[in-house]
């Protein structure tokens, strides 16, 4: 992979100013069975590279397809006259970030590599999963899949800096619809939210071997089940909802370039303001949440961000006050709050902007029985199914697949359209328990949505369960 | 890129052996890009993408790959003979694909724009100058967008369009701001001056003390970028075919004929009107128009090949998502200069926000009001109205609750460019709407 692309880059180096190269190349496989019919089989292979040139304080990119020494040097031409264009019209000038020189690799620890399998037997295998989904005839629709993504990037900056990964990630899912007249139910495994680095090690620990006749039963119980009760109550939410919670009204409210205005065209601005950091509460002292991607595990995790900054584990709300946050080295030197390694593009044809890695709850010490057990009247939520939340990342509606009443500290009966409403400055304070290690889960998405141009992140979540008081709770029509 | 990806597809088809059959797909932009953020550059830059899709068949089998090409013809020609290898490698993995569909019937078709855009730097400069002394913040797109078809049965299908894209926002303070935009293909500076202006003479009304309003049910007027939202989420598994067949489709009432929207409801995918390539995936042409809803009662759905050959109906060419992506909503009767008098006492809604289905089956979404919205008394404007949440049904909002749609209508251009500039378009009137339930 990228054979001579070191020597190619120097060759086209402009005169002045700082200079980077960020090439990618990723393969995506996709075996989907629905229906028990296979699906067309995606593969897809990718490869660009993306020239960034600060000079003059102006700043300039092009993304080019073409990583030959004349596609380089077309390249660098084009960034360097966007770089001469914005001078003296920028929101900063770029001239004053020291941008890192980086050494060094990472790439995600793999047992079982995807090749390792032949397409037939993973072919058979997703048949036999999807298969065991039609557990009735009420079940409409089924569906069995995996999505691998192999992504090698290599960083190269103006004075030696050299950074690689190469991250393995594979996306495995269930779905089973179930309907009877115009109400259908739909389950999927863990919300379709199973993201994580790694190899086909990955299916037996998340249940995509095991599960699929739960994920039936489950969608037919919903089609008998009555409409979740409306009221303020306790709220249970389990690791498959809370990954959505933490994401919507932790994750992006903390991103810095929203609190800098950036996103206001588009993804919005966020409820916190710059004199918070250090003293706000964001929640009840159970609140611990880190930005971690050295998880091996996790769907963001990474050696270094797209801007070559050494990435590690750091807190950003500790005992439920906000200490630090999302943001990115420019972002860093132009708010002058302290961040993380978290400047990241979705590919080689968009620049790196301040984005979510891994954004994690660290656990507490209540097993799911426990949980349970201290909820008198209340609802216990997983699967999250609807997200919704205003443009500050304040005011925020979410739905999940499944619910179940709790009474007197007891699980009872499933109920459907489960879903809860809140405000994210002061919901985090109704944090009650957090889940011990036991009701772990690590999650994501493959698909956060933000910037202009607009960018498809791929975001990881490691969380426990928790219960939270005083939330307003209500079902369907 | 037409000329590469002619001579790109005569190679690939060059090299195929014995009765196979590919269809080639082509995506290629070559875009500028500016970010600003109060009225400074935030990121600009270019980006130049091809992208090629090949499909090979032999009878049932096939399969299906994307790989990005260079520009280089030696390089991309290396590329594409192997991928085609290891396809053909895979044919021999895979079952046969029941629900295998492409056109064999040729029919080429191509329709080229005329390049009538400013250079990238005189657009910079007309956008930082229209947003002088003004917390102006937004991204401007611009250059040539290509998409191609050809089978090795002798089709070929091409489409370049120009267009330039800028959207931004003055903001006045807080999250209050007006959001405008200006699309085309032919750059105008003094029509862009006149818009800046239209839009910083809205945010004197930001400057006035915003109301907030109580949870309950209000009258409100959704202009046609908010409507847009909401017919939107219709068109996410709404209308096609497979949705409703596999009963995920929110529309799965209307569909069995159980609820009906107003009379005057009329949705069409409408591609004669619209400015997305007129031919699909598979190398069907689509059909000028395809009527939705009509009279607020479910006509035809979205069909894309494999959906027919699965369920055993033509193909209206829709793509493998069957989402609109010309959408036409009909006008209605209601003059735009009669709409705050119409509207009397409530909300006028020029933009909604992060909507998401809080029901499917009842069609009922949950989103929020955003930038430029307002409290109207007696037909007049009388403050800005703090976020709030809805919580409505489609049959409500867009039946019995419907009093009227406007008789003129907006075409709004798709300014998303995920993965790459999107080619689509909303034709859309505002609606005026009862009982309009606000949550939070």
């Amino acid at each position: 992979m990228f054979e001579g692309l070191k020597e190619r880059f120097r060759e086209v180096l402009p005169r002045t100013g700082f200079c980077s190269l960020r090439a990618e190349h990723e393969r995506n496989e996709t075996i989907r069975v629905r229906q028990n019919v296979l699906q067309p089989i995606q593969t897809s292979e990718d490869t660009g590279g993306m020239v960034t040139i600060m000079a003059g304080g102006g700043i300039g990119y092009a993304a080019t397809s073409d990583l030959s020494r004349a596609g380089l040097r077309d390249a660098v031409a084009r960034a360097e006259a966007w770089a001469k264009a914005t001078a003296g019209r920028t929101v900063f000038d770029f001239s004053k970030v020291a941008m890192p020189n980086p050494k060094g690799s990472y790439e995600t620890p793999v047992r079982t590599p995807w090749d390792s399998v032949p397409l037939a037997e993973k072919i058979a295998m997703t048949a036999r999963e999807c298969g065991r989904l039609k557990t009735d005839d009420r079940i409409a629709d089924f569906e069995a899949g995996l999505w691998f993504t192999k992504t090698s990037v290599l960083y190269l900056t103006h004075d030696g800096g050299e950074a690689q990964r190469v991250i393995h990630r594979l996306y495995p899912y269930l779905r089973a619809t179930a309907s009877e007249g115009t109400v259908s139910q739909t389950r999927n495994l863990s919300a379709s939210a199973i993201c994580r680095q790694g190899g086909l090690e990955v299916l037996e620990p998340v249940g995509w071997l095991s599960q699929a006749p739960v994920i039936a039963r489950e969608a037919l119980e919903l089609l008998a089940a009555p409409n979740c009760p409306t009221g303020t109550m306790d709220l249970l939410l389990d690791a498959d909802q809370m990954f959505l919670q933490i994401h919507e009204s932790i994750g992006h409210p903390l991103e810095l370039d929203r609190i800098l205005g950036d996103e206001r065209n588009y993804a919005g601005t966020s409820f916190v303001k710059p004199e918070y950091f250090g003293t706000f509460r964001y929640g009840s002292d159970l609140l611990n949440i880190v930005f971690d991607p050295t998880v091996p595990e996790a769907f963001a995790s990474y050696g270094f961000d797209d801007d070559g900054v050494k990435a590690e584990k750091l807190y950003l709300i500790e005992k439920g006050i906000l200490k630090r946050a999302l943001g990115s080295l420019i972002s860093q030197s132009r708010a002058g709050i302290p961040g993380v390694a978290n400047s990241r593009a979705d590919s080689w044809r968009r620049p790196p902007i301040d984005r979510m890695a891994n954004v994690n709850l660290e656990p507490g010490h209540a097993t799911m029985d426990q949980l349970i057990a201290a909820v008198e009247r209340g609802v216990y939520m997983k699967a999250n199914n609807s997200w919704s939340i205003d443009d500050s990342r304040n005011k925020f509606q979410f739905g999940c697949e499944y619910g179940r009443l709790i009474e007197n500290g007891k699980l009872k009966g499933v109920v459907r359209n489960p879903n809860y409403r809140g405000i994210s400055a002061s919901f985090w304070n109704s944090l009650k328990l957090v889940g011990d290690r036991s009701t772990v889960q690590v999650l994501g998405a493959p698909n956060c949505g933000k910037g202009e141009p607009n960018q498809m992140m791929r975001v990881g979540h490691v969380t426990p369960a928790a219960l939270f008081s005083n939330v307003e709770v209500f079902g369907g029509d | 890129m037409q000329e590469h990806f002619r001579q790109i597809a005569d190679h690939a088809f060059s090299q195929l052996q014995g009765d196979e059959v590919a269809l080639l797909t082509f995506d290629g932009e070559e875009s500028e890009f500016v970010r600003f953020n109060k009225n400074a550059v935030r990121q600009a830059g270019a980006v130049t993408q091809r992208d090629l899709g090949i499909d090979l068949i032999r009878g049932q089998h096939h399969a299906e790959a994307q790989v990005s090409l260079s520009g280089d013809l030696a390089q991309d020609r290396a590329r594409v003979e192997g991928m085609t290898d290891e396809l053909r490698r895979r044919l021999d993995v895979v079952p046969e694909d029941p629900h295998l569909l492409y056109a064999t019937e040729v029919h080429s078709t191509e329709r080229i724009g005329s390049d009538e855009l400013a250079p990238p730097e005189t657009a910079l400069a007309a956008i930082l100058k229209g947003g002088q002394g003004k917390d102006s913040v937004g991204i401007h797109a611009q250059g040539p967008i290509h998409r191609g078809f050809a089978n090795s049965l002798g089709q070929r299908n091409w489409y370049t369009s120009y267009t330039f894209n800028l959207e931004w926002c003055f903001y006045e303070h807080g999250d209050k701001a007006v959001k405008s935009d200006y699309a085309g293909f032919k750059w105008d500076a003094a029509a862009l001056q006149r818009k800046m202006e239209e839009a910083a003479r809205q945010l004197a009304i930001l400057q006035r003390e915003p109301k907030t309003i109580t949870r309950g049910k209000y009258r409100v007027y959704l202009a046609p970028r908010a409507l847009n939202e909401v017919v939107g989420m219709l068109g996410w598994n709404g209308f096609g075919l497979k949705a409703q067949r596999a009963k995920i489709s929110p529309l799965l009432r209307l569909v069995e004929g159980e609820a009906k929207m107003h009379a005057g409801v009329t949705l069409s995918e409408n591609t004669a009107q619209g400015v997305s390539p007129n031919f699909d995936r598979r190398g069907f042409v689509k059909p000028d128009a395809v009527v939705m809803i009509e009279g607020g009662r479910f006509r035809d759905p979205l069909i894309s090949p494999r959906s027919a050959k699965e369920f055993g109906v033509p193909t209206n060419a829709a793509e493998s998502y069957e989402a609109p992506n010309s959408l036409d909503m009909a006008a209605g009767d209601v003059a735009l200069d009669q709409v705050l008098a119409k509207l009397g006492t409530g909300v006028y809604i020029n933009n909604l926000w992060y909507l998401n289905y809080s029901d499917r089956p009842a069609c009922r979404m949950t989103g929020m009001t955003r930038f430029a919205t307002f409290w109207v008394e007696s037909g007049t404007i009388v403050a800005p109205l703090n976020v709030m949440r809805f919580d409505e049904s489609a049959y409500r909002m867009l039946g019995d609750n419907l009093l009227g749609l406007t008789r003129e209508r907006e075409m709004l251009l798709s300014s998303s460019t995920y993965g790459g500039r999107e080619v689509a378009s909303a034709r859309l009137p505002g609606a005026l709407v009862a009982d309009f339930a606000f949550t939070l």
